[in-house]
């Protein structure tokens, strides 16, 4: 096992811009690397995407490892893993971080298996014990309040997978040098058994809810979904977007675009409303890192206020209309649209 | 045309409720149900064989005795035949040790009948990984597509299956050669009614329950928890975030402390457009 160092990031780039969570991962791995001494590299598959190797090492990587060939044009499970089983066994890492996107969950599942290692999904905290050279790679467990550290002790690389939006990336620093250590890949495009025809964009509801400044979310405290207009209301006149718990997916009062947490979006706007939400590990995950959040809910006591900015223990019923209320006299006050900057 | 689609007994993690103080979770009040994700997928089996107009429909799961409930349900959504595979051998599997047990199981039910689709749920609500299809893609080198969001078209002639797959930001549309493993989430359809002969079917239905002495080729120490890479190390709540403010007063007052805080004070919030 002693043979296996560094640490490494899958850049995930779709038509040459690199995702935000490749970013954030460096800024992690990067405080990874230095705990144990060693490189940091991101691993960058493509086509045509050499130019985006100085971006990699701008945001933290000592080592760019490259391939670049016409089939890798577009993400396909096939291509990539063989590129990445290049890489990881001839260079040998110790630890493999991937972003917890529906591209880098499935390379990182199959290479797992190719590499007969273990793989954590969806971890909102990483670490490292030195002494053992251990991966701590945490995640919400199932049921409760409450966090899992999952380790991979007698295999390499140790891998996982991460959420979006809950690391931090480094500032880009232009002046950071680093290697690139290109290596050649043979693949035949008919020998594929899977082919991309097209690539469609959709910039839906979840790019809305992603991007959003305010998000109003409502939970099943709302008690119906006649009740849970109001949290559109709020929305409405504040001009928030709409999000809420699973449970309240689940009732059928929203879809499921409009989930957040562990199996929905991870959010960061500036300003989250929670209300008649209890605050559950999986929710709180997917907003947590908000800048400003405010809970309203009837039970003081409730997990959510541990999280929260500012917190209203009260009726929800009783003061939404009110807060409705008092934003539209503000509305009137100003004279027009009221709107975070 | 032969479908496999894999699927999990889970305890509802909708019913299942938390004590936030303790921070424990009451079993007794989960009862064990087909893993929502795969309901779907056995549904979308359905629907391809309709489309192809026939075909067999298997489902495999992997559990303790009592998961035959899941083949039972999932022969009421419209599935032919159910396999499972019980045995201590299997226990305390991961992810990994997971796709190698299914995928021994699947090469054997292909001696009885060649399989030309596998599919599986995009995840299980328990453990909530998605790692085990593509890792059984990878043991049977069949092609892996994961997330899909539409199956459009199958040509048999010359095997070939046209799919949306969803991606970041949109979906790509893939032409894969099968036989391939899918995976699928909850918006790919919605779960029709159960016809009546489906249930009285379900209702008598045994499936075929196989041990690990039944597979063929194993290599024991990749089972279970044996074959699990990963461990976990220890459990612990959160740290706590700085514990914020809370308003005081009657509501009135709350709302227009907050109003306050949002705009005024903190400068914040709201601003005049224009
Ligand atoms: C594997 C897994 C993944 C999960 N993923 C997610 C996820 O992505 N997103 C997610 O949200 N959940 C997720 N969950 C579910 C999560 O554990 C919680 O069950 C869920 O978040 C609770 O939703 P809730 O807060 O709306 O409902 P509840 O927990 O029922 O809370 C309702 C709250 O409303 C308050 N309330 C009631 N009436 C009023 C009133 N009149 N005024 C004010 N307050 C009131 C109550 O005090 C309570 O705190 C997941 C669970 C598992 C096991
Ligand atoms: N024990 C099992 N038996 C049958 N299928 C399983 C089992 N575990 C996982 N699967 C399949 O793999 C999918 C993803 O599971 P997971 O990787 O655990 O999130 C599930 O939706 C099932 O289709």
């Amino acid at each position: 096992m002693e043979e296996y160092r560094g640490v490494w990031v899958f850049i995930e780039q779709n038509d040459g811009d690199i995702e935000g969570v490749s970013l954030e991962l460096l800024g992690a791995g990067r405080k990874l690397a230095d705990k144990l001494e060693v490189p940091l590299a991101g691993v960058l598959l493509g086509n045509a995407i050499q130019s985006l190797s100085s971006e990699i090492i701008a945001y933290g990587a000592d080592v760019v490892y490259l391939i670049d060939h016409p089939v890798l044009k577009d993400y396909r499970t096939e291509s990539y893993m063989k590129g990445i089983m290049l890489l990881a066994e001839k260079y040998k890492p110790e630890i493999f971080l991937y972003g917890a996107t529906p591209n880098g969950k499935d390379l990182a599942s199959a290479v797992a298996t190719d590499l007969n290692t273990g793989l954590t999904a969806d971890t909102t905290m990483l670490d490292v014990d030195l002494e053992k050279r251990l991966l701590e790679a945490s995640r919400p467990a199932f049921g409760g309040n409450i966090m899992a550290t999952i380790l991979c002790k007698k295999h390499r690389p140790q891998m996982a997978t991460v959420r979006p939006k809950v690391m931090k990336a480094l500032e880009r620093d232009t002046s950071r040098t680093g290697n690139i250590i290109e290596e050649q890949i043979t693949l035949n495009e008919d020998a594929m058994r899977t082919k991309v025809l097209k690539i469609v964009k959709d910039v839906t509801k979840t790019a809305s809810l992603a991007d959003a400044h305010v998000v109003v979310a409502g939970g099943k405290g709302m008690g119906d979904l006649q009740s849970f207009q109001l949290i559109h209301e709020l929305a409405e006149t504040i001009g928030a977007s709409v999000g809420g718990t699973r449970d309240v997916v689940e009732a059928g009062w929203l879809p499921h675009e409009l989930q957040v947490g562990q199996t929905g979006e991870t959010i960061t706007p500036k300003v989250y409303f929670a209300i008649g939400i209890s605050g559950a590990i999986q929710h709180v995950v997917g907003m947590k890192n908000s800048e400003f959040i405010i809970a309203i809910n009837k039970d003081p006591n409730a997990p959510i206020f541990d999280v929260a900015t500012y917190g209203i223990v009260g009726d929800a019923m009783e003061i939404v209309p009110k807060l409705i209320e008092q934003f539209k006299e503000l509305r009137k006050e100003k004279g027009g649209e009221v709107s975070y900057v | 045309m032969h479908i496999v689609v894999c699927v999990k007994q889970v305890p509802d993690t909708k019913i299942i409720k938390i004590n936030p103080k303790t921070n424990t979770l009451d079993r007794r009040s989960a009862p064990a149900i087909l893993n929502p994700y795969d309901a779907h997928a056995v549904q979308e089996a359905v629907k391809i064989i309709k489309m192809v107009g026939g075909g067999t429909i298997s489902v495999l799961s992997m559990g303790p005795p009592q998961a035959t409930e899941v083949i039972k349900k999932s022969i009421e959504i419209g599935a032919d035949k159910g396999y499972l595979i019980s045995d201590r051998a299997f226990a305390g599997a991961d992810t990994l040790a997971t796709s190698y047990a299914l995928s021994k199981a699947l090469e054997r039910i292909s001696k009885e009948e060649p399989i030309d689709l596998v599919i599986c749920g995009l995840h299980a609500i328990d453990g909530d990984t998605g790692q085990v299809g593509p890792g059984i893609a990878r043991r049977l080198d069949i092609p892996p597509v994961t997330n899909v969001i539409e199956v459009s078209e199958l040509n048999e002639k010359e095997k070939t299956i046209l799919l949306k797959r969803k991606i970041a930001n949109g979906y790509q549309l893939i032409q894969a050669d099968y036989p391939c493993l899918l995976t699928v989430g909850k918006e790919i359809n919605e779960i029709e009614y159960s016809p009546l002969p489906n249930m009285i079917k379900a209702a008598r239905y045994e499936p075929v329950i196989w041990t690990v002495n039944d597979l063929e080729n194993v290599n024991r120490p990749q089972l279970g928890l044996k074959g699990s890479p990963t461990i976990v190390g220890k459990m612990f709540t959160p740290p706590k975030p700085e514990g914020g403010m809370k308003l005081e007063g009657n509501s009135d007052e709350q709302v227009k402390q907050l109003i306050e805080l949002l705009t005024d004070k903190q400068d914040l919030f709201f601003t005049h457009v224009n």
